[in-house]
């Protein structure tokens, strides 16, 4: 195999690298570093006004709360699902599968308008359930709902492809020393998937969290009840406090930073485990 | 770098997984798993997309109708297909250059530079839409500058494209970079070899190995530019007629009692949606080896 | 229409939707206003576009934008093309003067009754029957009921409900304290704050949120027209608070693009009598006392104070209560 040599075979180096330079520091770098130099402009003592006051504080506990929440459902039911795709024939499955992509696809103010839809009190299934007591629209349940929503494709299409590519010799192994069905998934199937139910977890965590479209119609709005982050931030943004608007922003990018940084990690143990798997 | 789970082995697979007596569940854990996953399934992603149908055509076909001819819904419209039409292509672009510099060479820093392209995925799209505002908004970085010129870029179309594209910045070269680094340098190598040019080689050996990748990149980077709202919403100064994409559009319609036509605009992008799963099972079907790949939070 | 016409109709608009927009070789002008005066425009553009092609030969085109009134006040500031300016509280004008000099100093002079083409009040709108028996202001505090009002930070409608509330507190005890009181007990019992009037009334009307809805008299009006009188019905407090939105021209913009005529020209419309008869259609108060009377019995009435009567002005009112940290910002995290 060729080793990495200072002389570059192949053409075009300077001019992809250079436009991509280019392209993404103009695009993506420089705009997002006026947050922080906005901010930095902001004294400390400002700053901490800003980022820590109740009601800031009490979106976070929301936003990163329903965020949590929702993806922990998601890696429960994405799991079965995943599962269930891999594992088992059923009419339908081709459907199924293509249209756990939906929440990739839909935009997310058509999901929130169908989501009021559905759970508000007079709604399809909000007329059902407000009687039992459970009030799902502009509450934090509404939040959860919707966060599960956009988050249901991320751990089902982390976990396929490794089930996918499971060896059976391992089951079939199991299965010949006499280890009974229900011991073989716990104890030598699931914990093939833990990297992979982790990923999917953390992706669909930071999706989740910054998430705005589908969350406004159905969340109410209401200072330290059900107010998400993002929702901080523009209602900032509409009373034209920069400063406020910049202060909160940057406490999310530092947590979208490091979520990302967990992230690649994550996958980057996911793919060693299933190279070294299959 | 993450992947795309495909469609592909699924079907074969499963069968292969119920014949085997060491691998198939028992009648009742797969009667309960699969109605527990469909169950969850129907609830929460189903339901939705009916609703979306069913609530536009609540008042007949001929209100549907209307609200999709009317004139803002057509500027609407018009927006939208203009903003995905300036930055999907960019964003290609940029994607095939990004996964040319990285997969057919090696130079430091290349993690790194992976990291940056990551980042619009992870930001929400309300900071997409912040971060514009504080560079081209009158009390921003340029604002000045561009009101002394008479250029508009936040309240008009050019700070709509743009807060678009960053949202949209990394989903072609995401789904080409892994391609390509399995893919290796040897045919290019071997094409130089043989006596191409640079352009010809890249035409003729690289275009067509990444074809598929390129076409998936595209609908996704496609549905998201059509569909974003945060960001759009933050930048967008709400004209009607003038600097409102379909999803802004939908909030207006839905603000003004009119649900039917709200659920009307929302259908179409819902059909939008329903088409770019379609072609991406068409791609994953069409190449396989497009596999184990995860999408982009 | 037939559906094959109508078929026809969006096959061709999409069509056209995919060639580049023509230039457009007309005046255009740009109006930036609230958020529930959506269809009382939607009605006077083309009146007064027919209006000024019989009067001048022009053909001009009006565009509009709606949101919470001070949201969209400070889109103007930071860049928003406004050729004038239709809000639904002074203080939204006063800070076009303040912030970057974009309305004349003297605007309430430019236009008859102090730039006001229009009034309006604060009503509760409440479920047919009347369930809860809501009467006036002081039943808003009960304990359990749910009252709407829109986010009085981004919508002048929810600022001016504070105020009548305040008003009306302070008229009875005339104590401040008391007054403060009262308003911290009523804001506990809105469980949504939506970011203008619009979405405060899709809240209430809608998603069927809340006991009341506390909203403009014009809303409340259309609500009934709109949405079926037989599910809702008014109820007038005993005192409440005159709105009187004003309308400005926007010097800078208008400068820059030469259309200070035809804005002038539009604003003037609003107090034409053509313009008032319109208003009085979509349920404000016209000021024309000839073109009220084609109004008979619409506009029942009540009893109202202003803000530079009752409580000192606006600029006082925005520094006590509505700037950072002020009295709004203390009792909404009390609660």
């Amino acid at each position: 195999m060729a080793v990495a040599s200072t002389r570059k075979v192949l053409p075009g180096f300077g001019l992809s690298l250079g436009f991509t330079l280019a392209y993404l520091s103009l695009v993506v770098l420089v705009p997002l570093s006026a947050v922080f130099l906005k901010t930095a402009s902001l004294t400390l003592d400002a700053f901490w006004q800003a980022v820590a006051a109740p009601r800031v504080v009490a979106s976070y506990k929301l936003t990163f709360g329903a965020s949590l929440l929702a993806a922990a459902i998601n890696t429960v039911f994405g799991l079965m699902l995943a599962w269930s795709l891999v594992r088992y024939t059923f009419p339908g499955k081709r459907i199924v599968d293509a249209l756990v992509d939906l929440p990739f696809a839909l935009p997310t103010a058509v999901a929130g308008i169908a989501l009021t839809a559905l759970y508000a009190k007079n709604g399809w299934l909000g007329q059902y359930l407000e009687p039992l007591g459970i009030k799902v629209a502009f509450t934090p349940l509404g939040v959860l709902v919707a966060l599960v929503f956009i988050g249901l494709p991320f751990v089902v299409r982390t976990v396929q492809p490794v089930l996918e590519d499971l060896d059976t010799e391992i089951e079939e192994a199991a299965a010949s020393l006499g280890a009974g069905r229900w011991q073989t998934v716990m104890r030598v199937v699931l914990p093939t998937l833990v990297p992979a139910l982790l990923t999917g977890f953390a992706l669909a965590f930071a999706r989740a969290v910054g998430e705005y479209g589908s969350v406004i119609f159905i969340a109410g709005n209401l200072p330290m009840v059900s107010e998400i982050t993002p929702l901080i931030i523009i209602t900032k943004l509409e009373q034209y406090d920069y400063a406020g608007a910049t202060a909160v922003a940057s406490v999310m990018l530092v947590a979208s930073f490091v979520l990302l940084l967990i992230i690649n990690g994550l996958q980057s143990w996911t793919d060693r485990r299933a190279a070294r798997a299959s | 770098m993450a992947a795309i789970a495909t469609t592909g082995a699924l079907h074969s697979g499963a069968a292969r997984f119920e014949a085997n007596t060491a691998t198939r569940d028992p009648q009742w854990v797969k009667g309960v798993v699969l109605a527990l996953s469909l169950g969850f399934f129907a609830t929460f992603l189903l339901l939705p997309l009916v609703a979306v149908f069913v609530e536009a055509f609540r008042r007949g076909w001929a209100v549907y109708i209307a609200a999709l001819v009317e004139p803002d819904a057509v500027s609407a419209i018009r927006l939208t297909l203009l903003t995905a039409a300036i930055a999907v292509p960019l964003n290609l672009v940029f994607g095939i250059a990004a996964a040319w510099a990285i997969t057919k060479f090696d130079f430091r820093g290349k993690q790194l530079l992976i990291t940056f392209i990551d980042l619009p995925f992870s930001v929400s799209p309300v900071i997409a839409g912040l971060i514009y505002m504080l560079v081209f908004g009158a009390q921003g970085w340029l604002g000045p500058w561009l009101s002394e010129h008479d250029i508009k870029v936040i309240f008009a179309v050019p700070g709509i494209v743009l807060a678009t594209i960053f949202v949209t910045f990394p989903f072609v070269a995401r789904e080409l970079i892994p391609l390509m680094q399995t893919q290796g340098r040897d045919e290019e190598e071997a094409a130089l070899v043989l006596g191409a040019s640079g352009w010809q080689m890249f035409r003729k050996v690289t275009l067509p190995n990444i074809k598929w990748a390129v076409l998936y990149g595209v609908i996704l980077c496609n549905a998201r530019a059509m569909g974003e709202f945060g960001a759009v919403s933050v930048v967008s100064g709400h004209i009607r007629g003038q600097t409102n994409t379909m999803p802004l559009h939908v909030e207006i319609l839905y603000n003004e009692y009119q649900f039917a036509a709200a659920f009307a605009v929302a259908s179409l992008l819902a059909l939008l949606a329903l088409v770019t799963l379609v072609i991406k099972a068409y791609v994953e079907w069409k190449a396989p080896a497009l596999h184990n790949q995860i999408e982009a939070p | 229409m037939p559906l094959k016409h109508l078929f026809a109709r969006l096959a061709f608009s999409l069509l056209t939707a995919l060639l580049p927009a023509a230039a457009l070789a007309q005046t255009t002008i740009l109006n930036v206003s609230y958020d529930v005066s959506r269809e009382l425009y939607k009605d006077i553009n083309p009146a007064f576009i027919a209006d000024w092609k019989a009067k001048s030969g022009e053909t001009v085109t009006v565009n509009q934008s709606h949101g919470g009134s001070s949201k969209q006040a400070l889109s103007v500031t930071a860049g928003l093309d406004a050729d004038v300016v239709t809000m639904n509280q002074a203080p939204d004008v006063d800070i076009l003067v303040e912030r970057g000099g974009y309305v004349a100093a003297d605007w309430r002079k430019r236009f008859p009754h102090g730039a006001t083409p229009y009034t309006t009040t604060t009503v509760f709108l409440v479920r047919k029957g009347n369930p809860k028996g809501i009467k006036d202001w002081d039943d808003l505090t009960r304990a359990g009921l749910q009252v709407i009002v829109p986010n009085p930070k981004t919508s002048g409608n929810g600022r001016y409900t504070y105020l009548a509330a305040w008003g009306f507190a302070l008229q009875k005890s005339k104590d401040e304290a008391a007054a403060r009181d009262f308003v911290t007990k009523l804001f506990a019992n809105v469980p949504v704050l939506d970011g203008g009037g619009r979405g405060a009334t899709t809240t209430f009307t809608q998603r069927d949120v809340g006991d009341v809805l506390v909203t403009f008299e014009n809303e409340a009006l259309a609500i009934g027209t709109e949405l079926g009188a037989d599910k809702f019905e008014i109820v007038y407090p005993s005192l409440s608070i005159e709105a009187a939105p004003p309308v400005a021209v926007v010097e800078k913009v208008v400068d820059k693009k030469g259309s200070r005529k035809i804005a002038t020209a539009y604003l003037e419309f609003l107090f034409s009598p053509q313009g008032q008869e319109i208003i009085g259609k979509h349920a404000f108060r016209p000021r024309d006392e000839k073109v009220l009377q084609k109004f008979p019995g619409r506009f029942p009435a009540i009893k109202t104070f202003t803000v530079e009567e009752a409580l000192g002005g606006w600029a006082d009112v925005q520094a006590k209560h509505f700037a950072d940290g002020a009295i709004y910002d203390q009792i909404i995290v009390k609660r």
